[in-house]
């Protein structure tokens, strides 16, 4: 049963114009969406795929050059007046975008914006189409939907704000829903609310959704089809299961196998994909994967392959590459494609943890930031509870994960440890030298020891020094004799995979991943035992990701490092690190050995966290149950008496008695060991392991 | 908000208070009204002088400290004192603050409405034709000095009037003054006389504001251009046009508020050059002639009068911030 297309996309090009010259974003894409299904374009950042999708709906500048044919039910859409396009756009056709901070009009009010999108197309008075606008918030699970209406955009939260993008792109029962990574910017927990409501959204209108993500992993929960595209070109196109399961265009392979899994652990090797891709300026010709690809023969580099249909998948499988039949015929893998190091489960020299020296220990660390009003009389109005209470420690070759949502305090606690000064409460212990009663010369001496590697590589290198001056400065402010300098820069560059030729180069003439091995290498350069990074590898694309993520591993065994690894992404800390914190709204919710709090987490917020995440594995992702919190994390100047998570926890509004819920409100649960091993802690009153992966 | 305004306003009013005391100290010990009197022939005799000065709290033998007491004590009555003429600087004030808002009334609206206009049109056809004209006009009209644009329109007015034979007593344009003395102001042939003296001095302060505005809607437009939210709006279906006014034009506007609320209360203080040029007596011409003539409470009382017109509009500029951008309303 093949029911028409709804949209066919023929053989669309997009030329824009830069500084540059004319960068061919979008070559010759075709696919077509039937009504209904859910179709996931997924590739990395300037791979086209957000181009494409506003080309469909004639929303990109007009310097942009579309060529092709988009026809929507029959009708072409290329070419037409703005007028025409008008009556289509969110009434057949409507957008959901990434920023929903930037992408509502600040100065209107959220109902009245859905309210228009309503009254656009219908005739009807404006006291109905804001009734109507209410209703939908109400649908897309906004609490006290007619209060809220009249709330301007910078009054909600940023998963608010989504809610009320898919309310307005719902309004008026579109054919399709085209939805620009529309949780990219949210995070974990919100997003598994955010793709919830798309269903919904789907459900009630019946809408065909075009999903464009670089997350594997929503692709595989989320789509019925996916296309993956690379250097402006669609490379592969086929339903989830073929596409997971049987890729057969080597730049799949390689992005499939560079994806941390939550549900594999240390013992997965990943495979980065080397080099990057190709400017678009000047596009060579044959395939544009041919520079990274370990498949290649002479003649990928003259003829770039066309997209064939694989002859043992279901039909509308497309590969393009010209040894796409061998890859099918050896059903080669990620690993089989590209060499991967060995992994390592643990590093540790098998000695047991409370041996190993302890290279930092925090005990009950607090900080608090007050709430000030007033310009000239400043009073306290309140206090910002960041970090409240965490005690942790980290021996000696160990890498201990932070993980948790944006605002629940993991920055500040960091931050707090690198100032090496008294913390507001509690003790920073740093190489066995408590920071509360330390000389200025000493604080100084244990700088070297303990170094720091940032999110942005672009943001922490100076713009106006060359590589290799930024890593000598360290070496210069601790005194290393300058005649070294350039040998041990030579070293660092050798040690992070880089080349001598790169110190004479400027952080702008690099890529992101090379930017942050020279962050790392300057972290190096004074041979520090602990490192912090500071979500090192979330501003990168998922190929080149996993070769910083290779890199890091490989210099803990070679050095000897611990690392106080800080992250949002739980696949990546699962991978690298040995134990887990888990933090939320200023305190640990559960810490314990990797293992041990994935494979078994005991605390409700870890269970939804880790349930959250989308696995880039389609047949899981159908048969999992979802853990789907409610609301947003509460503000941290007022945080939830007892238990702090208790306003969202599914055990608390779920499972327990009344009689129950009071110990939750009133006692504060302290971190212990409850459920299994004497190093798997949580602070839970009610804590139950359960397997959610 | 209201407690937010009212310690602006405070604030503000601190403002005029030490911008008016520094005034009249800088304007009694620098002028010299005394010199008015040195110069005639025969010489008055010094008491005479004195006295004269003295009645008029202009007498420089005075310390300056009890001649602004005196002043001072004045003001909070609403007496601003005498010019050196003895004619009340208050009614002066009165009178000039509204020939000042007659010239400048028609030129500010005109220019701030065709400024926004213009400017937002050229961001929408960024470098084609239109935003290439308002660009070289902005840069010659604002690199022009003013006084020397008024002349310039000046003698093209007189010169138009020549070509098209205008040579007698009734002319189409009128480069001087408000009106034709004896004429009746409110009959039909007294206000095309007033209009024909407008049109001129209008124009050079209609071009100057739409240099100005032109110059930074462009740019306050060209910023919203980008954006996402205009990207949603015409993805719901506006067309792009409606898109472009109701949400770019809405949003683009907001940071032209603070312009706005200046030049409008800044109305009644006149325009210095094109007063003199085009020879209306308003305030700006006013003041230029109280420093050249010596009259202390002259500058003291324009300045006082320019203060809080000024905190007016800054006050207004809060006002009005808050009134079209939600997210600065606490």
């Amino acid at each position: 049963m093949e029911a028409a297309p709804i949209l066919q996309v023929r053989d669309l090009s997009v030329t824009l114009d830069s500084e540059a010259g004319p960068v061919l974003a979008v070559r010759s894409v075709s696919y077509s969406v039937r009504p209904g299904e859910v179709f996931g374009i997924v590739g990395e950042s300037g791979s086209g795929k957000s181009v494409s999708s506003l080309a469909v709906m004639s929303l990109l500048p007009s310097h942009a050059r579309i060529r092709g044919s988009v026809l929507f039910r029959g009708q072409e859409l290329l070419g037409q007046s703005d007028r025409a396009l008008s009556r289509i756009r969110g009434r057949r056709i409507a957008m959901v975008f990434q920023d929903p901070l930037s992408a509502l009009t600040p100065v209107y009010s959220v109902g009245d914006q859905i309210a228009e999108a309503i009254l656009v197309h219908e005739s009807m008075s404006r006291e109905a189409a804001t009734e109507r606008a209410v209703e939908l918030l109400a649908l897309v699970g906004i609490p006290s939907p007619r209060h809220r209406a009249t709330a301007f955009p910078h009054e909600f939260s940023g998963g608010m704000r989504q809610r009320a993008m898919i309310a307005m792109a719902i309004a008026n029962r579109p054919d399709l829903i085209i939805a620009d990574e529309p949780t990219t910017a949210l995070d974990v927990t919100i997003q598994a609310q955010i793709l919830q409501v798309l269903r919904t959204a789907q459900e009630v209108t019946g809408a065909a959704i075009i999903l464009i993500t670089h997350d594997m992993g929503i692709i595989a929960g989320m789509a019925d089809r996916v296309g993956v595209m690379y250097a402006g070109k669609l490379v592969e196109t086929g339903s989830v299961d073929d596409v997971f399961y049987r890729a057969r265009m080597p730049y799949t392979l390689g992005l499939l196998g560079s994806i941390p899994r939550l549900d594999r652990g240390t013992h997965q090797a990943l495979t980065p994909i080397e080099g990057t891709p190709p400017s678009l300026v000047d596009l060579p010709p044959g395939c544009p994967f041919e520079s990274r690809c370990p498949l290649r023969i002479p003649s990928c580099r003259e003829v770039e392959p066309p997209l064939l249909e694989m002859a043992a998948s279901g039909p509308g499988h497309l590969a393009a590459c010209h040894r796409s039949a061998e890859v099918e015929r050896r059903d080669l893998k990620s690993a089989d494609v590209f060499p991967a190091p060995p992994p390592h489960a643990s590093d540790r020299d098998g000695a047991p943890r409370a041996e190993l020296d302890q290279v930092l220990e925090v005990q009950d660390l607090v900080k608090h930031f007050p709430l000030v009003k007033g310009a000239i009389l400043r009073r306290r109005v309140g206090t910002v509870h960041a970090v409240d209470g965490i005690s942790f420690d980290i021996r000696r070759g160990e890498t201990l994960g932070l993980v948790g949502e944006s605002g629940c305090g993991k920055t500040t606690a960091i931050m707090e440890i690198l100032n090496l000064l008294a913390p507001t409460s509690g003790r920073i212990v740093v190489f066995g030298r408590d920071t509360a009663n330390i000389t200025h010369r000493e604080r100084f001496e244990t700088r070297r020891d303990l170094q720091v590697v940032f999110q942005d590589p672009m943001a922490s290198l100076d713009p106006r020094l060359p590589v290799h001056d930024i890593l000598a400065e360290p070496l210069e402010a601790h005194g290393v004799p300058a005649v070294e300098h350039s040998a041990r820069v030579r070293e660092l560059l050798r040690l992070v995979g880089l080349e001598p030729q790169h110190a004479s180069r400027y952080p702008q003439a690099l890529s992101g991943g090379q930017r942050q091995r020279v962050g790392i290498a300057r972290a190096l350069a004074l041979e520090p035992r602990l490192l912090v990074l500071d979500e090192p590898v979330s501003s990168l694309d998922v190929s080149i990701r996993a070769g910083v993520i290779n890199l890091l591993e490989q210099l803990k065994k070679e050095l000897g490092l611990s690392y106080l690894f800080v992250a949002h992404d739980l696949s990546v800390v699962r991978h690298i690190a040995d134990r887990v914190a888990v933090m939320y709204l200023g305190r640990f919710v559960e810490i314990g050995a990797v293992d041990d709090v994935f494979d078994r987490p005991a605390h409700p917020y870890t269970q939804a966290l880790l349930s959250a995440i989308p696995l880039p594995d389609p047949v899981k992702e159908r048969t999992r149950t979802r853990i789907v919190l409610e609301g947003d994390l509460p503000d941290p100047s007022d945080p939830p008496t007892g238990c702090r998570f208790r306003t969202r926890c599914q055990k608390f509004s779920g499972e327990l008695a009344d009689a129950a819920r009071r110990r939750c409100i009133e006692e504060q649960p302290a971190l212990a060991a409850r459920t299994g091993g004497p190093d798997h802690l949580d602070a839970c009153h009610y804590a139950v392991t359960a397997s959610v992966l | 908000m209201i407690s937010f305004l009212l310690r602006r306003l405070a604030y503000l009013a601190l403002l005029v208070l030490v911008a008016t005391s520094a005034a009249y100290f800088l304007a009694a010990t620098q002028l010299n009204p005394r010199s008015r009197y040195e110069g005639r022939n025969p010489p008055p005799p010094a008491a005479v002088v004195d006295a004269a000065l003295d009645a008029l709290n202009l007498n420089d033998r005075t310390p300056v400290l009890e001649r602004f007491a005196r002043w001072s004590t004045g003001v909070f009555h609403g007496d601003l004192g005498r010019t050196v003429d003895n004619t009340s600087v208050n009614e002066e004030i009165d009178r000039r603050m509204w020939v000042s808002l007659r010239l400048m009334l028609l030129g500010a609206i005109l220019g701030s409405a065709l400024g926004v206009a213009g400017g937002a049109y050229a961001a929408v056809k960024q470098y084609q034709k239109f935003d290439h004209v308002l660009t070289v006009f902005s840069f010659v009209i604002l690199s022009i000095p003013t006084v020397v644009l008024a002349v310039l329109y000046k003698n093209a007015g007189i010169g138009l009037n020549n070509l098209l034979g205008f040579t007698g007593e009734t002319k189409l344009l009128y480069t001087t003054g408000e009106m034709t003395p004896g004429l009746d102001p409110w009959t039909g042939a007294g206000i095309m006389d007033r209009m024909a003296h407008l049109i001129l001095p209008t124009l050079v302060l209609a071009s100057i504001s739409i240099a100005f505005y032109g110059r930074y809607q462009r740019n306050a437009m060209l910023d919203i251009l980008g954006s996402d939210f205009l990207r949603t709006a015409q993805a719901k279906g506006l067309p792009r046009s409606r898109a472009l006014i109701r949400h770019g034009l809405r949003t683009a506007l907001i940071p032209m508020v603070t312009f706005f609320a200046y030049q409008f209360a800044l109305l009644f203080v006149g325009a210095t050059f094109t007063e003199k040029i085009f020879g209306w007596h308003g305030m700006g011409e006013y003041f230029v002639n109280s420093v050249t003539g010596q009259d202390v409470n002259s500058v003291a009382g324009v300045t006082l009068f320019v203060a809080i017109l000024v905190l007016i509009a800054g006050f207004l500029a809060d006002v009005a911030y808050a009134a079209l951008d939600p997210r600065v309303r606490v």
